[in-house]
């Protein structure tokens, strides 16, 4: 029996930033933001409102361009607009509202295979329509294929926003708010929901949330956004950037909840570093 | 006592409160018109209902002369021209409402034009089409045309541009081309805006077709308004509104209906 000694090779990022700046006008929104995500973490993001969380996430989605620096997947720069290889999730909006269930489900299995019409035919239209119901009963929708978005709850369309995305097999998933507007109960399911989705699709899962708990109970990693200093007489001078960066150790929970409570200090009541000039 | 705001009339209360101002509004008239001919038996300004019923008789008859029926001649002509304006002003706010509305790029490019001519005031342009066109059909159907279309595609096209991002985003995140995603989410979503946009055009384009009519024709509801004018026949000219009105409401109630049949997603169950 050969002993491996040489360590495994770390994963390359799956996506990394460097140096990246976005200023609107003279307000700075994100400053220095250099982070390396690897391949299948889970990427939980917290941080006062406002602190630039939907912006650096629409820097990957390819929304928004940075000012200085750049955005890499892979190792190339590919985040200019959106694209299959990058699925999203809002927190509204999400789904076709004149469409239904299952029809929004292989909205995208059509448009990969018909780009003239965005429709199919015949024997490749029944492959996709099965196809978009396994996915639909993945998420727990299968009652609902033929409902529209109107008639369902808030739950329903997040499940349903979320098997359209998981349909094109990303290598992404990003997800803004997913679950805020939704009641406790129904979170905990979408929990174990999304998990499940993460593990058997090996995902990489970049999740936006105001939640610390649900941050830490569903992250491999946390990061915090906040402004690193602060001047009062112009404070759109200076931008966020992520001020904490924790991988989650799932062997110690208690080091997890003294984290849990550091992170709350920063989203809750925000630290004033003044920097003195 | 519930409050006003949440008083909602159902069923035969609701088709009774409704009915009620048509029958004021009738007996009204009956009223005034029984009290003018007391007064003077010829009199034409009010006509009575029955010698309404007797002109539109004569109106529906084979008028011996040329051999056709006026009333139907008439409705034909006018509906010819309204639908073939509304049909080019509907394929035309289409592709332009959709452009403008999706692509920022020829919003730059056409918005301002687009703004501009919906300023102008469509009669003041009607000799312009009598000399370029003619005094024919062509004349008036572009006069219709011009009259609504700037209004349908800037209405369509603030539709299509209020389409929130996140769909627009979500869709190129499906993999969704510029095509794909302008035939399959911003399409589905204008038609039943398109739909209203019609019917509220529907009430201007009358206007235009009868301004048409009145100056250059020889057949159309219009033209039959205005030539009767000049004899004070108001036992035409009025049964002729009534019948003009008519036909407005049954296009709108058709419009209503193919929107209500075909998307259903646009119409909750519930209408307030
Ligand atoms: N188009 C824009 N022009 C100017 N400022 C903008 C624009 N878009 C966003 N901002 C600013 O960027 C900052 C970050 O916005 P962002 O939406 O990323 O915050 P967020 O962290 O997602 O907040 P929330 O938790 O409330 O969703 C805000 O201060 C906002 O005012
Ligand atoms: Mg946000």
């Amino acid at each position: 029996m050969a002993q491996v000694l040489t360590m495994p090779p770390r994963p390359a990022a799956l996506l990394s930033f460097e140096e990246v700046w976005v200023e609107y006008g003279d307000k700075v929104v994100l400053e220095r933001v250099s982070l390396q995500i690897a391949p299948q973490s889970f990427v939980s993001i917290v941080g006062p409102s406002g602190a630039g969380k939907s912006t650096f996430l629409r820097l990957i989605t390819g929304q928004e361009q940075p000012t200085r620096g750049r955005v890499l997947m892979d190792g190339a720069p590919a985040c200019d607009e959106p694209g299959p290889e990058r699925g999203v999730v809002f927190q509204r909006y999400s789904v076709f509202p004149h469409l239904s269930a299952l029809d929004n489900v292989a909205f995208g299995l059509n448009c990969a295979g018909s780009p003239l019409l965005g429709r199919l035919f015949g024997a490749r239209r029944r492959a996709v329509r099965e196809e978009a119901a396994a996915m639909l009963e993945a998420v727990g929708l299968q009652d609902a294929r033929e409902i529209y978005p109107s008639q369902m709850s808030g739950g329903m369309q997040q499940r349903l926003a979320i098997a359209q995305a998981l349909v094109r097999h990303p290598r992404v998933l990003l997800l803004d708010e997913p679950f805020g507007a939704l009641d406790p109960g129904i979170r905990l399911d979408m929990h174990e929901l999304i998990l499940g989705l993460w593990q058997r699709h090996t995902l990489t899962i970049l999740m936006v949330t105001h939640d610390i708990k649900e941050a830490f109970k569903l992250g491999t990693r946390v990061l915090a956004f906040d402004k690193r200093r602060r001047d009062p007489q112009a404070p759109h001078r200076y931008g966020a950037t992520a001020v904490y960066d924790f991988l989650l150790d799932r062997k110690s929970p208690l080091g997890v909840l003294s984290e849990m409570e550091a992170v709350q200090d920063i989203v809750g009541i925000a630290p004033s570093f003044d920097v003195p000039l | 006592m519930r409050r006003l705001l949440n008083v909602r009339p159902r069923g035969g209360g609701r088709l009774l409160l409704g009915l009620l101002p048509l029958l004021a509004v009738a007996l009204l008239y009956l009223g005034a018109s029984t009290a003018r001919h007391i007064e003077n038996p010829r009199d034409k300004i009010l006509p009575t209902p029955a010698a309404m019923v007797v002109a539109m008789i004569d109106m529906a008859k084979v008028d011996p002369m040329t051999g056709r029926v006026p009333l139907f001649e008439d409705t034909g002509a006018s509906l010819r021209r309204l639908t073939v304006a509304l049909v080019i002003a509907t394929s035309i706010t289409l592709v332009f409402g959709l452009a403008l509305g999706l692509l920022p790029i020829v919003r730059a490019g056409f918005g301002p034009l687009v703004a501009a001519i919906a300023v102008i005031p469509p009669i003041a342009v009607l000799p312009i089409l009598f000399i370029v066109f003619g005094l024919g059909e062509t004349a008036k159907i572009t006069l219709i045309v011009f009259g609504v279309t700037p209004f349908m595609v800037r209405d369509l096209a603030a539709h299509v541009t209020a389409i929130p991002e996140e769909q627009i985003v979500k869709a190129q995140s499906l993999g969704a081309s510029t095509w794909q995603t302008a035939l399959q989410v911003a399409l589905p979503q204008a038609l039943p805006r398109l739909i209203d946009s019609v019917r509220l055009s529907l009430g201007p384009a009358w206007v235009f077709l009868i301004s048409a009519e009145a100056i250059a024709a020889d057949v159309g509801l219009g033209y039959r308004i205005f030539l009767v004018r000049r004899y004070l026949a108001m036992d035409i000219i009025l049964p002729y509104v009534a019948w003009i009105s008519l036909l407005a409401v049954i296009m709108d109630l058709l419009l209503v209906q193919v929107s209500r049949r075909a998307f259903r997603w646009a119409h909750p169950l519930r209408d307030r």
